[in-house]
């Protein structure tokens, strides 16, 4: 069974559909990329999958449990875990904090536990860092845990909001163009990293503008056009499809030789 | 002025508190009764101010309203002493839960929108308070004249009579206040009221209740609000819905601003502008909302943070106005 099971999925913004009966399975394990011009509805499609959005119809299952409804902190306790396309970090916090932050849906300690600083609140806290700190050592942030995130150059933040959302335990991450901004250096890392990643057991989900990352790291790639799914497949079949050719370099219009995608 | 609290500020919080505990405690051997009773008054004050502390500097909610629940702290304990004999002990956890319950209340349906909102709500919340206890509802307020013949605070057969007796409780209740506020701070949940504030959307997509975590700071901060009313009513015996004034609400509000959001040493240097200089001096007291106007457009203009700031509260201001200088 698929891990996330997405079905005729559907949101228009005013007259505008942004996202038009989307289908997708991604099976545990597998990393999917999915790729589309801009204003395809790709970052739409995440935002409908991690609760930012609700869709208008369609369903999205999760290892068999429905997802539309939930608040994005239920997704996320539930096994989704995501960045954002323009970093979001918490940044006047240290990176350690902000990695903790990932942690808050696995813990438990309420007032009381903090007033009172029972066995278990001092236990979990020591849980929390325990687990934060394993992280950055994987993301080789480790050097840098006490700085604030502000502070961090574009690369490092990057990674910080991938510790970040790993600190969740998640079963799917979910990426939105974890390279933009990166150099070639950076993303041949990033793309190492992605793979150990989902060696751990962890299932990706990303968006992608850099055709060699998403190219070069997916199972499969789908590709997003005007809000709709226009092709699905490996690599090699999805750069051979007529229609993304079309998608990418456009019909015979002119105008979009200006498109910079 | 500036080095000089830079410097100040370096000096370890723990070296801080236990020199003011100590002078605290010392104070009634040096002071008369009437510059206890300013203090009492303070200390009362610095609970209404720990409490917006945690909704407006942890949470980094708005909360225009915080002298309502100061009023039904207070009306709460004398309605049950006076109508039903309810000792004042008894009746402490009773306000207290109502305050923390009303608050919860007030601020569910309305925590998923912006801090703007938030502000008018508690705002009306409290004029409708005040004009529910001046029309004497349920015939059990007392109206415009308020209540009288609340009893003190007793208990284990000691009652707090004296104003000397009154500071100690209060400083009490003070001191282990700014402890759990504190512990508060450094724990899962203030952690996730600062990612809250620092950005709401991605707290909540890293799995943050947020709407849980700022009602629970309504909550609390309610419920220290409601503890001040209960201490401030069976000290002084005679409540009034003046209690539950706009004008207090705002200077609760301006002792957490001008002190320094998010900062306990604040709160008590708030409070010191706010009540206690007023208080001493007529001059002060006189002018004190254009004094009060003044200060806050200085600070604006030289201290945004504060007086005392906490550090990271400082540091989200100076980010910001990198941000503007370099956008």
């Amino acid at each position: 069974m698929s891990l996330l099971q997405v079905s005729s999925l559907t949101k228009s913004f005013g007259g505008l559909m942004a996202v038009h009966n989307v289908d997708i399975a991604i099976e545990p394990g597998q990393i999917m990329g999915m790729i589309g011009p801009n204003g395809a509805g790709k970052t739409t499609v995440f935002n409908l999958v991690t609760g930012i959005y609700k869709p208008d119809s369609g369903k999205v299952e999760f290892g068999g449990r429905s997802l539309v409804g939930l608040r994005p902190h239920a997704i996320a306790a539930a096994g989704i875990a995501r960045t954002f396309q323009t970093i979001r970090l918490f940044p006047n916090l240290t990176v350690l904090e902000n990695v903790m932050s990932g942690r808050d849906c696995r813990s438990k300690a309420g007032v009381a536990g903090a007033l009172f600083r029972t066995r278990a609140q001092r236990t979990e806290e020591q849980a929390i860092r325990a687990q934060a700190e394993k992280h950055l050592r994987f993301m080789n942030l480790w050097p840098s845990r006490n700085e604030l995130a502000r502070n961090l150059p574009y690369g490092d933040q990057r990674r910080v909001e991938i510790a970040r959302a790993l600190a969740t335990d998640p079963k799917l991450l979910v990426l939105d163009e974890p390279a933009a901004g990166l150099n070639e250096h950076e993303s041949a890392d990033l793309m190492a990293l992605i793979r150990q990643i989902r060696d751990t057991g962890i299932t990706v989900f990303l968006i992608e503008h850099d055709m060699k990352v998403v190219m070069g790291v997916s199972d499969r790639v789908m590709v997003l056009d005007n809000g709709e799914k226009i092709a699905e497949g490996t690599p090699t079949e999805v750069q051979a499809n007529a229609r993304v050719i079309e998608a990418y370099l456009g019909r015979d219009d002119g105008e979009e030789m200006w498109r910079r995608d | 002025m500036h080095d000089l609290m830079a410097r100040i500020q370096r000096i370890p919080y723990l070296y801080w508190a236990l020199a003011a505990l100590a002078v605290a405690l010392l104070c009634p051997l040096v002071l008369d009764n009437y510059l206890l009773a300013v203090l009492w008054q303070a200390g009362i004050y610095v609970l209404l101010a720990l409490g917006l502390t945690i909704i407006v500097g942890y949470a980094g909610l708005f909360q225009l309203g915080q002298a309502a629940f100061y009023a039904i702290g207070a009306y709460t304990v004398a309605i049950l002493n006076i109508y039903l004999d309810v000792p004042i002990i008894l009746g402490m956890p009773v306000a207290i839960v109502l305050a923390g319950v009303l608050g919860y209340l007030v601020s569910r349906p309305i925590l998923h929108l912006r801090g703007d909102y938030l502000a008018i709500v508690t705002i009306a919340f409290g004029e409708i308070v005040r004009m529910l206890l001046v029309n004497n509802v349920f015939g059990i307020t007392g109206g415009a004249n308020g209540l009288s013949d609340i009893d003190n605070l007793s208990i284990f057969g000691f009652t707090f009579n004296t104003i000397i007796e009154n500071y100690y409780l209060v400083l009490f209740f003070v001191v282990i206040t700014i402890f759990g506020v504190r512990r508060l701070e450094d724990s899962r949940l203030g952690r996730a009221w600062t990612y809250v504030r620092e950005d709401e959307l991605a707290a909540e997509a890293m799995g943050v209740n947020t709407v849980h975590v700022k009602a629970i700071a309504f909550v609390l901060g309610s419920a220290l609000a409601g503890l001040a009313g209960v201490l401030y009513a069976s000290r002084i015996s005679v409540i009034s819905p003046e209690l539950g004034r706009f004008l207090e609400s705002v200077i609760i509000f301006c002792i957490v601003v001008l002190g320094g959001t998010g900062s306990i040493p604040g709160v008590f240097l708030g409070t010191f502008g706010m009540v206690v200089l007023p208080e001493l001096f007529r001059v002060v007291r006189d002018w004190r909302d254009g004094l009060v106007g003044l200060a806050m457009v200085l600070m604006m203009i030289f201290r945004p943070a504060g007086l005392w700031p906490s550090r990271r509260v400082a540091e989200e201001l100076s980010a910001d106005e990198q941000e503007a200088s370099t956008a």
